[in-house]
């Protein structure tokens, strides 16, 4: 008796090589695969930090589920989470040691436009499936290579596109545009403005704020008195300043229909102190953070799992707000390529290019827990999902859906093939 | 918006950031004017004073008044005493090497950055302002609050000159920056003076970070502007005079709103830094510093 | 005679590590050693002649556009390209040099930063020819030298390994040289080597025009080489890596810059694997080193054990 209690050393080693004998036993004992390895660029430190840690809780979340059920082509599935801090050099060293040193078979998960720029040559170099959670367009645009792709968020040019419809027939139709002034908020100029054009309206003030401005009142003059609808994009720590000061200029004075992203208040709660304004203003939101009355079967689910309350708050803490319309990215992208490997019968790296070409091959991706954002199609042309958009409107404090788009809305003309490109 | 008010409004919001700026570099003016050192993690100290704020916020309950005052006292005596440990335990083993002591604080940045995104977390938290007061002008809306900073930091510098050409501890503090050799010659013990000087820029620089949190928000990555735009002050402004700090903030707090009513602000912001190197280029020793 | 042997085997060393090392450290290597060019161009400045720069991003960044865009627009290959960027880099830096150099100090310290926030935004605002803050990837077929592929491991790093070569010996070579011996008069007392004839703004601007050329080419280098250009390599950060490696591995001494590049690519990877704050460790790395080790590694083996050390 106390021998099991004080084993010696030998006892240990016996033990320890019958037990690595069964379980080399294949069959009777359930032995376990080698493991499908997902690396996970993420934006731990830096300014995508607060972007980044909802984008590890929603991919350990998704991963669990997908264990739970069997794991990929009865494999279970690890993740391994390396730090870029959101700096496109890092990025693609981090690429680099997630496929070389650590031997993962592909990587996912990076945000910020450019970081996944930097780091995309050398995906394509490495020949590693790149799959970016960023809703940038570059992926869309033909700037990468192959093994790029975006299956699991759509890109601004169809969110923004989507939006002009909506915005022209229901707000107004002479637009001031508040944008940061690099490549995302060039993004919305661009876009907005055909997209407007092609509704009749027009935009007829783009006020562009430097990156690093941390005060924002000094601009609002340059709105246009004649403005009928406002659009905001502003993104970064500032973006509360932002909301508040603008609130400050126009008080409870006369105003323009207002009109922003979400992205302005990612993570932060619509009922802080100081955005009362924000009352009745319209917001994009991809994924409902206030979850609708008619919401999918699945939502409850999906906010179970990531750890979310249904008024988009984390449920350990009522003042964590969640990034709710990104962060969904990770979880679809992470089934995508479990349909991706199940299609091509993925075994190792060598089935890499075979699971590009599966994921080429998709077409309708239909609404299920897999894909709790929505319904979606991929564009296996332009390695871009598309789904649809929803409008909200700030009521008590509280986003509300009111109109949610077609696909149709936001569709474009392809501008690339990366099908006839070589690998 | 016609552009009068227009103006005005530039002018206004240029004095706050005038305000917060000549608080934050009044601190960067006494160390680098008494020490002859480069303190890189200032903007950090500002950072400090912002977080704790919002951590004092986040405890005390009652009116947001109480824990803005309570906020008040508390950070800059924290990050103060921080300061004091850090150049204890590291400068002054350095020697305040010029060189040496950038590196030191290089590293001093790293570690106080990533402790803060570890403890406090990667976002933007806001905090209440003691009170709510929008004042309506003719033309436009403006925060309260904001005025309200411009009258903090006059009185705070006010103060501090006071305390410098005022008390002893002040002329302490002058005679060691005039020489440094004669003063212990005087048995003025240099080391800790350099310490209570070093302590005192960091809790200047934390009490500019608590006013300014209601109007920003506290983010790790906080500290970056301020600690360039402290150096640009300071040096423009000539080292080792706090009058100089004082006018350089105002010149460049002021410029900044107006240049980019004109320029698109990309292009103002290039325009801007450019005039501050070529002040410098043309006139190294700053507005008020003494000639080399 | 002792230093270039040292110099060589250290060539002939990381020549055959291409065959020792993974693909994966291989490549990390490559990085370093470009990395390290930039470094040993900062140190020309800053460890022998005494300037600190605070803008040598800018230099870098110089180099990079030089040769990146070349390359998008004019479809030039990697070898122009190089050259190009190589004197984007020291024509920059002269240019910041006729103006800077008029300061001393901490005010040349400032000056030199501003000018680099300036090339920063300059970037941004003609973001539609640059590609901004997003930067753009180079065409595959310009990365290429002689018909080799630069993408690929081999030629890569070979590639680096030239570049640094090259840079390595020059620096050599200079510091033992008589200018070499004035860079270090201005950094000792600048007054006293007035007095003897030399004339430190010649001198000083000298010194920096070849630090802009090894930035130039560093940056040129990283551009073909590693296949992107953004303007995230004209922020402070980039100013401040030359600097800690140079400091790390030892101002003022030929073979500091790349052992303190090594180092800190060695000291990121080992603490990213222990934890996920591994910048805090950096920095406490950095805090240590300058207590302990002020004059950099090989500056303190200069001083205690090889004084032959250049």
């Amino acid at each position: 008796m106390t021998r099991l209690l004080h084993p010696t050393r030998r006892g240990l080693l016996l033990a320890g090589g019958a037990g690595v004998l069964t379980a080399a036993l294949p069959g009777y004992v359930g032995a376990q695969a080698a493991p499908i390895k997902v690396g996970f660029q993420l934006h731990r430190t830096g300014i995508g930090a607060s972007y980044g840690r909802w984008y590890e809780r929603t991919a350990q979340a998704a991963l669990k589920v997908i264990n739970d059920g069997g794991g990929i082509n009865g494999r279970p599935v690890e993740i391994l989470f390396e730090d870029d801090a959101t700096d496109p050099k890092r990025g693609a060293e981090v690429v680099d040691k997630l496929t070389q040193s650590d031997g993962c078979d592909l990587v996912m998960g990076t945000l910020f436009s450019h970081v996944v720029i930097g780091s995309a040559p050398r995906a394509g170099e490495l020949k590693v499936p790149y799959l970016v959670c960023s809703e940038g367009y570059h992926v869309a645009s033909g700037m990468l290579n192959r093994w790029t792709l975006q299956p699991g968020i759509t890109d601004v040019r169809s969110q923004i596109s989507a939006m002009a419809p909506w915005v022209s027939a229901n707000l107004g139709k002479k637009v001031t545009m508040i944008f940061p002034d690099f490549a995302f908020g060039h993004d919305h100029r661009d876009f907005f403005t055909a997209a407007m054009q092609a509704q009749g309206g027009e935009v007829i003030a783009q006020i562009a704020i430097p990156p690093t401005e941390t005060s924002f009142t000094r601009y609002f003059p340059q709105i246009p008195a004649e403005t009928e609808v406002l659009y905001h994009v502003m993104v970064g720590p500032a973006v509360l300043t932002f909301v508040k000061e603008l609130g400050e200029f126009y008080g409870s004075g006369a105003k323009p229909q207002i009109f922003g992203f979400i992205d302005s208040l990612e993570a932060v709660d619509t009922a802080t102190p100081g955005l009362e304004f924000l009352e009745g203003t319209h917001f994009w939101e991809a994924h409902n953070r206030v979850k609708p009355a008619d919401a999918g079967e699945h939502e409850a689910a999906y906010r179970t799992a990531v750890g979310v309350d249904d008024n988009g708050a984390s449920v350990s803490d009522a003042a964590d707000i969640a990034t709710y319309s990104h962060m969904f990215s990770t979880w679809e992208t992470l089934f995508a390529i479990k349909a991706g490997m199940e299609a091509s019968g993925y075994a190792g790296p060598a089935d890499r290019q075979k699971f590009v070409e599966a994921m080429e091959a998709m077409t309708d991706l239909p609404y299920g827990i897999e894909r709790p954002q929505g319904a979606k199609v991929f564009n296996g042309k332009t390695h871009q999902v598309f789904g649809t958009q929803n409008i909200s409107q700030v009521q008590g404090g509280k986003l509300v859906r009111v109109h949610q788009t077609s696909l149709a809305d936001g569709a474009y003309e392809d501008a690339v093939d990366y099908t006839t490109m070589s690998f | 918006m016609a552009f009068g008010p227009f103006l005005l409004l530039a002018l206004m919001e240029g004095l706050v950031t005038s305000a917060v700026l000549a608080l934050a570099a009044a601190g960067l003016s006494l160390v680098f004017g008494v020490m002859r050192v480069v303190n890189v993690a200032h903007g950090e100290f500002y950072m400090l004073g912002a977080v704790l704020a919002w951590a004092v916020s986040a405890v005390v309950p009652g009116p947001p008044a109480v824990a803005f005052v309570l906020a008040l006292i508390i950070a800059p005596f924290l990050v103060a005493a921080f300061a004091a440990a850090a150049d204890g335990l590291i400068l002054k083993r350095l020697n305040y090497d010029p060189e040496a002591t950038i590196v030191a604080t290089i590293g001093l940045l790293y570690m106080i950055q990533q402790a803060t995104l570890s403890l406090y977390g990667p976002n933007a938290n806001p905090v209440q302002a003691p009170f709510e007061w929008r004042i309506q002008l003719p033309w436009f809306g403006y925060s309260g609050y904001k005025l309200f900073v411009v009258v903090a930091a006059c009185l705070v510098l006010v103060a501090l000159w006071s305390f410098l050409s005022r008390t002893k501890a002040g002329l302490i503090m002058r005679a060691t920056q005039i020489d440094r050799t004669t003063a212990r010659a005087f048995g003025i013990n240099v080391d800790r003076v350099y310490m209570g000087t070093f302590a005192l820029g960091a809790g200047l620089a934390a009490l500019a970070g608590v006013l300014i949190v209601p109007i920003q928000q506290a983010h790790y990555l906080m500290g970056g502007d301020p600690l360039l735009l402290s150096f640009i002050v300071v040096i423009i402004g000539g080292l080792g005079s706090l009058r100089g700090t004082l006018v350089a903030a105002l010149f460049i707090g002021l410029s900044d709103g107006v240049i980019s009513m004109f320029f698109t602000p990309t292009l103002a912001k290039i325009l801007a830094t450019l005039l501050v190197a070529m002040v410098l280029v043309f006139r190294p020793q700053g507005l008020f510093g003494a000639k080399a | 005679m002792k230093a270039w042997t040292l110099h060589l085997a250290l060539i002939a060393g990381l020549f055959a590590a291409q065959f020792l090392l993974s693909p994966y450290h291989a490549t990390n290597l490559a990085r370093i050693m470009v990395l390290a060019v930039f470094a040993m161009g900062y140190n020309l400045a800053f460890g022998y002649t005494g300037l600190l720069s605070l803008g040598h991003a800018l230099f870098f960044a110089a180099g990079m556009y030089a040769a990146g865009l070349s390359a998008q627009f004019w479809g030039l290959s990697a070898g122009p390209a190089l050259i190009l960027g190589i004197f984007g880099g020291g024509a920059m830096a002269a240019a910041v040099g006729l103006l800077a150099l008029r300061t001393a100090g901490v005010s040349f310290m400032i000056v030199t930063l501003m000018f680099a926030q300036a090339g920063y935004l300059t970037i941004l605002y003609f973001g539609a020819t640059t590609g901004g803050d997003e930067g753009f990837t180079l065409p595959a077929a310009t990365r290429t030298f002689l018909g080799f592929d630069l993408s690929t491991d081999t030629p890569r790093f070979l590639a680096a390994l030239t570049i640094f070569a090259a840079g390595l010996l020059v620096s050599l070579v200079v510091v033992r040289s008589p200018f070499g011996r004035t860079m270090v008069a201005m950094r000792e007392n600048e007054e006293r080597s007035r007095m003897l004839g030399m004339n430190p703004f010649t001198v000083k601007l000298a010194a920096l025009a070849i630090s802009g050329l090894y930035s130039g080419a560093a940056g040129a280098a990283y551009a073909l080489l590693f296949g992107y250009v953004g303007a995230s390599f004209a922020t402070i950060q980039y100013s401040i890596l030359p600097m800690l490696y140079v400091l790390l591995g030892g101002a003022g001494t030929t073979l500091g810059p790349f052992l303190g590049a090594v180092l800190m690519f060695a000291l990121i990877e080992a603490a990213s694997n222990l934890t996920s704050a591994y910048l805090f460790l950096v920095g406490a790395a950095l805090v240590a080193l300058v207590l302990f080790a002020p004059k950099g590694i090989l500056g303190t083996v200069r001083e205690r054990v090889a004084r032959w050390l250049p």
